[in-house]
């Protein structure tokens, strides 16, 4: 998911070993289980079944150790933790103090009740419940709501009237189940049957699930719907990078460049054969072009003359088929040929035409540029007699170059197919 | 002189072009969208619409379609900067006299406006390109499948010679010279492919504009 993208301005990526901080990208409650495994370079899955191992063997204790760590370590984009805000909410203090005083009594009245029992794991919770109204009342909004959808089933189960008959049925059925494991449970000791208190577990367990089940349901909606949004934003993300490597910059050099016309249309073309690629053939700028067709042979071809020579090469093709040495050498003619005009030429503009027919591929480069003879070349100039002819020559293909002082120049190539369908 | 109605949704585009063209034909409106378009194109009856391809609301087609049967007179020169061909052979067969990219120079766009205003047929050599394509993948070599109008799904070994010189850049003019006929004789061959384009039968032609698209 978390993909390197080296052109990357907008994105901190998640370091190995950063200094801790909470990760509030991705948490259950406060992405404290997520930051500890961004910081050790843990899997967040393993570290929150840590977690909740050490919460139960410990009766609770874990819990409250969770809820300082909330407390304490700063999430990812901000200095302060959330402890440091709440020193100077004294109103938040108080009402801390207030709350776990009332919790302290609640436990030792049950206390007196159940030999100790109850109270024995409940105690860590009012330290929980202290650290709870402090983040409630100092953590930003998103947090708040993190925090609000953990305390969603309590309200449920205050409020079950409210939520219609059907989740009224739930919880009191939950309850039922829930009253009949405990009542199993508590009976067992006496019992000799091995079967009933696991019968009784069973229950238990049946009644959580009742009960939380449709809590669970929503967190696990909520996190498919939160990673679908960061899904997205990267996805934006990733096009803003490439625009902004493509087309940003080709504005900027262009503005730079704005009092040389010719280098300006040069940088335009360039701009314009990348977002084209990019747009309509799906290719990544800067990705190279592999030449597998003879349309993406012609358009390299293209591409490459335009950038070497800042010339236009108007490229047309029709239909397509597959390379093939021979094919190769016609293309590489071609590519001489491409550039032989771009350099010599002065035109303004080349034409680049390759036709797939049938029995043959035909190319044709062709310039308005002022021309040469070609009788009066000197034998030994290689470009034209070895680079274009000799090769066609050697693969059985023909060249036939056209030209006259001032009336530019046309280099025909042709070049038979072996047998093999055509991608017309 | 020429009248002529702007039709393209970059604002940029529009002002570059009307200052560029300012001396050689009349512009005598511009348009950003479809209704827009065919309000003021009704209103004020251009010989040239010069019209982009890709608009806001349903694309230069839209504008030929609501237009054409109404007022057959005024004529429409496509042009657009990203062509895809399925896009710019929807915008000729709905009607339009021709197509250029818009990285044409003033003077071939004056050119060409002047050609689409006397009746003729203007094709780009990007949009030559596409319809020997076109034609070569539809075949009336297709075995078993009689085609509907045998004339109108092929072309002639005049008019494809002439479409190849012209996907080769050449101009009109140039092509007189090469073929040994008169210019007119080009513009009567091209005006024939249009015509064979907008009329063949559209199923082939979508089947090809599907094809490309892979």
């Amino acid at each position: 998911m978390q993909q390197v993208n080296r052109h990357e301005p907008f994105r901190v990526r998640h370091q190995a070993r950063g200094p801790l901080r909470r990760d509030p990208g991705d948490r259950l409650a406060g992405g404290v289980a997520s930051g500890v495994a961004a910081w050790r370079g843990f899997n967040p899955t393993s570290v929150r079944i840590m977690f909740a191992l050490i919460a139960v063997v410990t009766s609770g204790t874990g819990v409250m150790l969770y809820v300082a760590g909330w407390l304490l370590i700063p999430a990812r984009d901000e200095d302060t933790s959330i402890g440091a805000r709440a020193r100077n909410d004294a109103k938040g203090i108080a009402l801390a103090i207030g709350l776990s005083t009332l919790l302290t009594l609640v436990l030792l009245i049950a206390g007196v009740f159940n030999d100790g029992w109850f109270a024995g794991w409940a105690w860590p919770q009012v330290f929980s419940l202290a650290g709870l109204t402090l983040i409630w009342r100092n953590a930003p909004a998103d947090e708040q709501a993190s925090l609000r959808r953990l305390v969603e089933p309590l309200e449920a189960a205050a409020g079950a009237t409210t939520n219609g008959a059907r989740s009224a049925i739930r919880l009191t059925v939950a309850g039922l189940l829930l009253l009949t494991g405990v009542i199993f449970l508590a009976s067992a000791h006496e019992s000799l049957a091995l079967l009933r208190p696991l019968g009784a577990v069973a229950l238990v367990v049946a009644a959580i699930v009742l009960f939380l089940g449709p809590w669970w349901l929503r967190i696990a909606r909520d996190l498919v719907v939160e990673r679908q949004a960061r899904i997205r934003a990267e996805e934006r993300a990733d096009i803003a990078a490439k625009v902004h490597d493509s087309v940003l910059q080709t504005l900027a050099l262009i503005q730079r460049r704005a009092d040389d016309p010719s280098k300006v249309v040069q940088l335009a073309r360039i701009q314009e054969r990348e977002l084209r690629d990019w747009l309509f053939e799906g290719k990544a700028p800067g990705e190279s072009d592999p030449t597998s067709t003879l349309a993406t042979a012609v358009r390299q071809i293209q591409q490459d003359v335009e950038a070497r020579y800042g010339i236009p090469v108007e490229a047309v093709t029709v239909g397509d088929c597959d390379l093939d040495d021979n094919l190769a050498a016609l293309l590489a003619a071609a590519r001489e040929a491409t550039i032989n005009a771009a350099k010599w030429s002065g035109a303004s503009v080349i034409s680049l035409f390759a036709e797939v027919g049938p029995a043959e591929v035909e190319v044709v480069v062709r310039d308005r540029g002022k021309g040469f003879d070609p009788a009066a070349v000197p034998a030994d100039r290689k470009g034209l007699a070895e680079s274009i002819h000799g090769r066609m020559a050697r693969r059985g293909g023909t060249a036939t170059v056209t030209s006259a002082h001032g009336e530019g120049t046309k280099v025909t190539l042709r070049m038979s197919r072996a047998a093999q369908a055509s991608r017309a | 002189m020429t009248r002529v109605v702007l039709v393209d949704d970059h604002g940029l585009f529009r002002s570059g072009v009307r200052a560029e063209l300012g001396h050689r034909v009349e512009v005598v409106g511009e348009a950003e969208d479809v209704r827009p378009a065919i309000t003021l194109i009704t209103q004020t009856r251009p010989d040239v619409v010069l019209l982009d391809v890709h608009l806001p609301g349903g694309g230069g087609q839209a504008v030929i379609e609501a237009i054409k049967p109404h007022l057959p007179d005024v004529r429409f020169l496509a042009l657009s900067a990203s062509d895809a061909p399925e896009d710019v052979i929807a915008v000729i067969r709905a009607g339009a006299r021709g197509y250029v990219t818009k990285t044409i120079s003033t003077d071939e766009l004056a050119d060409a406006i002047g050609r689409v205003a006397s009746g003729d047929a203007v094709f780009s050599h990007r949009l030559a390109g596409f319809v020997l394509d076109a034609f070569a993948a539809m075949p009336g070599a297709e075995a078993g499948k009689p085609s509907f109008d045998p004339e109108l799904d092929q072309l002639t070994a005049r008019e494809r010679e002439v479409l190849r010189l012209i996907a080769q850049g050449y101009t009109y003019k140039e092509i007189a010279k090469e073929l040994y006929i008169s210019v007119k004789t080009v513009e009567t061959h091209v005006s024939s492919v249009l015509r064979k384009l907008q009329l063949s039968s559209r199923h082939q032609l979508t089947k090809w504009a599907a094809e490309r698209r892979l």
